[in-house]
């Protein structure tokens, strides 16, 4: 036991001089996660914002056909900006993204309006352009909707028909999201973050202290200390271990600091980052620790050099973090098997604390436990692979 | 002391040492000395405990390298080629590392690290970190650390590679202060010299086998050659992968 403490007291001090290691456990991720996050945060929502409640231009030809219609828009802040385009000018305008759509009125449709029958209008954009444009002509044609059932309520009334009996079935939407679930459905990636970053946190030790050691030359008379090999190896797990915990406590709490600088409230949504839950955030995901360290070092230890190590290791790393972007896409219920599988787990724990609902124990457990136990299985692993001579290179 | 009965290792095909036995007794110094590929590097590494034999054994003070390796671990210092060191530590940090890992505790181990600092002249640079460090101060860096448990056994692995003549001429000192403290030293060279001006007792190997052992006046009569040199060959059978 002394032995693997020695081991690791070293290999937490050599590591804590070497620039590119403390870059990586104390900079990377503490720094550029919660910039990121805020960032991204901040992007969704001006953009929503830009959209939905800020006044926006609407470039429209042929505005002089339906002066009504155009006084509507203008009253739902919707700047109408009078243009002479024909169809093909209006498709190329928006290509070069001088426009993000247009409303063509075309010029039977007064004509049309005064003869009761329905009067077409055309509205342009592009519904791959990802700055807004789907948006925009969506509140736009809901404006014009609006406009319709209007005029039609009051063609009917003026015929003496009582409106309401052209609607049997009316819809209600009612929103059950809270602000904190609308909050955490968009900080889907701050456990993806916050894993990433343990695991990279811990990548640099992991490397230096296997293929690194051997490559320096240093591994024989390691190998020559009066104790059991697996105790050596051991040692290193703890300390990549003991990185891996220290960048993504600094990467929790940079966040939860960096959330207080987004304007999340003004938008319906709410996120309390508190201690407590930093707190919790960090226990649930702590175990993966053991089994992120274990695996690192397995992986490095097959390698031949700090190049090899680093080239293997980035991919190991990005095996359990990957599934965390995409599995907001997808609509998956934790099950049990999930709640076993580890970094989707604590994924899952994560989304959950955040959105201030309560953890159920054997969800606890078995997340915890899973992660553990293969973590437990991977440095026995290591251990096995230290007392091979094939380790000596 | 050492002795070595009958050790064998093969790597797949590669028999490297087949049946290599000899006596590296206390108070002398003892070298292997063999063309590049003789099977050395794999008999010492044998000793240090780092690689299991297929076969034979070896005792260290009477300590087996195969039934009781972390004993044997004890009773010797290792120096490898390699020597690597680590470099954001200093010098002294290195040697205490390995003071730790082996149980001595910190009190002893400062004064130790004193002793060894005297001995070996590197107070000047003990507490600098070794990254940068020329080749003679890693060697006594490394040499220090193998020391550093005061084992009465040294196994050196061609110790004067890549050094340049003075560090060669302060290695030779120092081995002949350690062997006149009563310690076994066992060394592997390809340098027909060093050997010459160092050694008590040649072992000379090649293609894994001990070809002659003895001093080096024996050796010289065995072969009935005129110079070392000529013993060397004529033994060995071939004056290849010799300097």
């Amino acid at each position: 036991m002394r032995g693997i403490f020695t081991v690791f007291r070293k290999e937490f001090i050599e590591n804590l001089r070497d620039r590119r290691i403390l870059l990586s456990a104390l900079v990377f991720g503490p720094v550029l996660g919660p910039l990121m996050l805020a960032g991204l945060l901040q992007l969704s929502v001006s953009r929503g914002e830009a959209t939905f409640e800020k006044p926006m231009t609407l470039p429209v030809i042929g505005a002089e056909y339906a002066p009504n219609l155009i006084a509507t828009l203008e009253s739902q802040d919707i700047k109408v900006e009078p243009r002479k385009f024909n169809e093909q000018q209006i498709r190329e305008a928006i290509a070069a993204r001088e426009i993000t759509l247009a409303l063509r009125i075309p010029a039977d449709f007064a004509e049309r309006w005064a003869r009761s029958e329905p009067a077409a209008v055309e509205i342009f954009a592009d519904s791959s352009d990802q700055f807004g444009g789907d948006a925009s002509a969506e509140r736009v044609s809901r404006a014009v909707r609006g406009y319709s059932r209007q005029i039609s309520q009051t063609r009917l009334l003026l015929r003496g028909v009582d409106p309401v009996s052209t609607m049997p079935v009316v819809i209600h939407d009612i929103d059950v999201s809270t602000p904190a679930s609308r909050a955490s459905f968009a900080l889907g990636m701050l456990s993806y973050l916050a894993i990433f970053a343990m695991l990279f946190g811990g990548m640099y030790l992991a490397i230096d202290a296997t293929a690194g050691e051997r490559e320096r030359g240093s591994l024989e008379a390691l190998l020559t200390a009066p104790m059991p090999r697996p105790h050596l190896i051991y040692g290193k797990i703890a300390a990549t271990m003991a990185y891996m915990l220290i960048s993504m406590a600094l990467t929790l709490t940079a966040c939860a600091i960096a959330l207080n600088y987004v304007r999340l409230e003004e938008f319906g949504m709410s996120l309390s980052m508190g201690p407590l839950t930093t707190l919790k955030l960090f226990a649930v995901s702590a175990p993966l620790a053991v089994l992120g360290a274990g695996l690192l070092t397995v992986v490095a230890s097959f390698t031949r050099s700090f190049r090899e190590a680093q080239s293997y290791l980035t991919f190991a790393i990005s095996l359990p973090t990957l599934p965390l972007v995409f599995i907001g896409l997808l609509r998956v219920e934790p099950s049990p098997l999930i709640m076993s599988t580890p970094s989707l787990s604590q994924h899952f724990l994560m989304m959950k604390i955040l959105r201030g609902e309560t953890l159920a124990m054997p969800d606890l457990l078995y997340s915890a436990g899973a992660s553990l136990l293969i973590g437990a299985a991977l440095c026995w692993f290591a251990g096995r692979l230290y007392e091979r001579e094939a380790i000596l290179g | 002391m050492i002795t070595v009965n009958a050790l064998s290792k093969r790597f797949g095909k590669v028999e490297a040492v087949r049946g290599v036995s000899f006596t590296a007794p206390d108070g002398r110094i003892t070298g292997l000395l063999g063309p590049n590929g003789a099977g050395k590097s794999t008999t010492l590494r044998m000793l240090a405990t780092l690689l299991r034999p297929d076969a034979g054994e070896a005792v260290v003070d009477g300590q087996s390298i195969v039934a009781s390796p972390i004993e044997v671990r004890r009773r010797i210092g290792v120096l490898s080629h390699a020597s690597g060191l680590y470099p954001q530590l200093t010098a002294r940090e290195n040697i205490l590392y390995f003071a730790e890992l082996h149980g001595i505790g910190r009190q002893q181990a400062r004064s130790r690290v004193a002793e060894l600092a005297a001995l070996l002249e590197i107070d000047e640079f003990l507490d600098r970190k070794t990254k940068g460090f020329s080749q003679g101060q890693r060697l006594k860096t490394a040499l220090a650390r193998s020391l550093v448990h005061s084992p009465r056994n040294l196994i050196l692995d061609e110790p004067t590679n890549g050094l340049d003549v003075m560090a060669v001429r302060n290695l030779r000192a120092l081995l002949t202060r350690l062997r006149e403290q009563g310690h076994c030293i066992l060394f592997s060279s390809h340098v027909m010299q060093e050997v010459a001006l160092l050694c008590d007792e040649v072992v000379v190997i090649a293609q894994g086998r001990v070809a002659a052992a003895g001093t080096i006046e024996a050796l010289r009569s065995q072969a009935g050659e005129p110079t070392l040199e000529d013993a060397f060959v004529k033994l060995i059978g071939t004056a290849e992968g010799l300097n």
